[in-house]
């Protein structure tokens, strides 16, 4: 996917750079497509001629000014299709194409990386086309790429992301950053689409699809790439925390055939130290300030990363740290994990009242995790019976493959241990 | 040529047969499945393979006159077998894909005895023939 030996590194340069000269492109572009199209250009253009003719003295101003070329070409036969079509010349917002702008030269500017993002990110976008459009835009994957990562025909990705630029076009949005005003709420967008391909990655890593590219990888390159973009945003550290502190543990939570292994099964010895230790730095600096969203959540992680056996964790500190979570936000996740902590901190019968709570709330009524939570609870509390009947319905509910063969095995097992 | 493999199964105590099986038993289908998907992605004859959620989620959805969905519980409730997953092979001829099919078909069930599950083939229309 990045660079390949061979090509001595051109490709991951590419990638590097494709987001920065996107960013000035589209500065100067009224259609965010069309800068889009010309850039992925220019990027083809590099992949073919720098591995054979080297590197040029100024490989981002070198894409850059192909780039602004392929734009210009498009704009005059826009142009002249338009003339020719409805005789009319006065295409005043093409004229700066025409001219090298001033400053073209000049280092491209951090902020339209950031810009990029949150463009990506737009509200009228939904979540699927924001994630594809990030991932393509500012990850610079290709559309074939993205489609195998989410294992959709290329076709469908092709089409949504083109859509999502068409909605972006017909929104009228500028090429700006948000102003004070709406930033930490278009912000907390951009986190959430971070947040969402991470994710993606990381509960599909299991199944029988090789060759795919590794989102939450991608997730984590952005999410440093945002880090460095506001190093003193909060929020931005806690995002990274997470994903680095979740990400520490992905070898060790499946097995050899991809099946699930719980957090207190794991073995810990396949933890990521490297990832954990720099983890455990953001989170401290993430939690300087304040609770976060992601920062907590982050330091939840980070308890469970530090303690060296399943036992030693500090059940205590987490549910500590859940009871902050639950005053940030009223999510039913949250409450569920909530209860799980308190089981372990107060024993399964004060978890198992907090659950009846929850059946009572909406959005969580019938979800396969309150079931799947509730016979673990049950089988604390020593109700085999109990216990087996909520395995099964939590396993007939989930959608997940490797969760469903997790609960059904849990339950096979319970029933053995009954029967002996 | 492309041919779709339709495993139904029966239904068990719960939704799923597999509910009452035995750790081992139930741990050894799960492989066989997992060996037979490895085995046809590294042969290049996967196209798709999914398995579905049980029958007590599925729905039947019908347009109303002014095309909004109407949704009942169903296919068939009281059925005895329902469709549990579905493979999708690229292969030469029709009898590699019966290979296929007769190989799912020997999974494992109860005491590592084969379940003779079975498996309708049916073969994927393609696009317009080539002149």
């Amino acid at each position: 996917m990045t660079g390949s030996p061979a090509d001595g590194g051109v490709g991951s340069l590419l990638r590097e750079l494709a987001p920065q000269v996107l960013g000035a492109v589209a500065r100067r572009s009224d259609d965010f497509g069309a800068a889009e199209d010309a850039v992925q250009e220019a990027l083809i253009a590099a992949a073919s001629r720098w591995p054979v003719e080297g590197l040029p003295r100024n490989p981002r101003g070198w894409l850059y000014h192909v780039a602004l070329r392929r734009l210009t070409d498009q704009l005059r036969s826009e142009v002249a299709r338009r003339r020719r079509e409805h005789a009319v010349a006065s295409e005043v917002w093409a004229e700066w194409a025409f001219v090298p702008p001033p400053d073209a030269d000049r280092a491209v500017d951090q902020d339209d990386t950031l810009t990029l993002l949150f463009m990506c990110s737009h509200p009228a976008l939904t979540p699927p086309s924001a994630i594809a459009l990030t991932l393509r835009a500012v990850g610079g994957l290709t559309t074939a790429e993205i489609a195998s990562a989410f294992l959709v025909p290329e076709a469908t990705m092709a089409q949504r992301i083109s859509r999502a630029k068409q909605s972006i076009k017909s929104s009228g949005v500028r090429f700006s950053l948000p102003g004070e005003q709406q930033r930490d709420t278009r912000l907390a967008q951009v986190l959430q689409v971070l947040y969402l391909i991470f994710n993606e990655g990381y509960t599909t890593t299991a199944g029988p699809h090789l060759h795919r590219v590794d989102l939450s990888g991608e997730a984590i390159r952005l999410g440093r790439l945002l880090r460095a973009l506001l190093p003193a945003d909060r929020e931005v550290a806690g995002l990274l925390a997470l994903m680095l502190l979740t990400d520490a543990r992905r070898t060790a939570r499946t097995g050899p055939m991809g099946e699930l292994i719980p957090l207190d099964e794991q073995d810990r010895s396949l933890w990521d130290r490297y990832l954990i230790a720099e983890g455990v730095t953001l989170v401290s600096e993430a939690l300087s300030g304040g609770p976060g969203w992601y920062a907590v959540q982050a330091a939840i992680a980070a308890v469970h990363d530090e303690a060296p056996g399943a036992e030693d964790t500090d059940w205590p500190q987490i549910l500590a740290l859940y009871d902050v979570l639950k005053g940030i936000s009223d999510n039913p996740m949250v409450a569920l994990n909530h209860a799980i902590a308190v089981a372990m901190v107060h024993g399964p019968s004060t978890g198992l009242e907090l659950l009846d709570a929850l059946d009572r709330d909406r959005r969580m009524a019938g979800h396969y995790r309150l079931d799947a939570v509730r016979g673990h609870l049950l089988e604390r509390a020593g109700d085999r019976a109990g216990a087996l009947v909520h395995y099964r319905a939590a396993a007939e509910r989930t959608a997940s493959l490797p969760e469903r063969n997790y609960l059904l095995t849990k339950a096979a097992r319970l029933a053995a241990t009954g029967d002996s | 040529m492309r041919y779709m493999l339709m495993m139904h199964v029966p239904r068990g105590t719960g939704e799923y047969q597999v509910s009452d099986w035995a750790p081992q038993d139930l741990q050894a289908h799960i492989d066989f499945m997992g060996q037979l998907n490895r085995e046809l992605t590294e042969k290049g004859e996967l196209v798709a393979g999914e398995g579905l959620t049980p029958p007590g989620q599925a729905r039947v959805v019908r347009a109303k006159k002014d095309g909004t969905p109407a949704v009942t519980d169903g296919p068939f409730p009281e059925a005895k077998e329902f469709l549990a997953g579905f493979w999708i092979v690229e292969v030469d001829r029709a009898e590699r894909a019966y290979e296929i099919a007769a190989k799912v078909s020997s999974a494992p069930g109860p005491g590592g005895t084969p379940l003779v599950i079975p498996v309708e083939v049916r073969q994927v229309m393609s696009g317009p023939p080539e002149v």
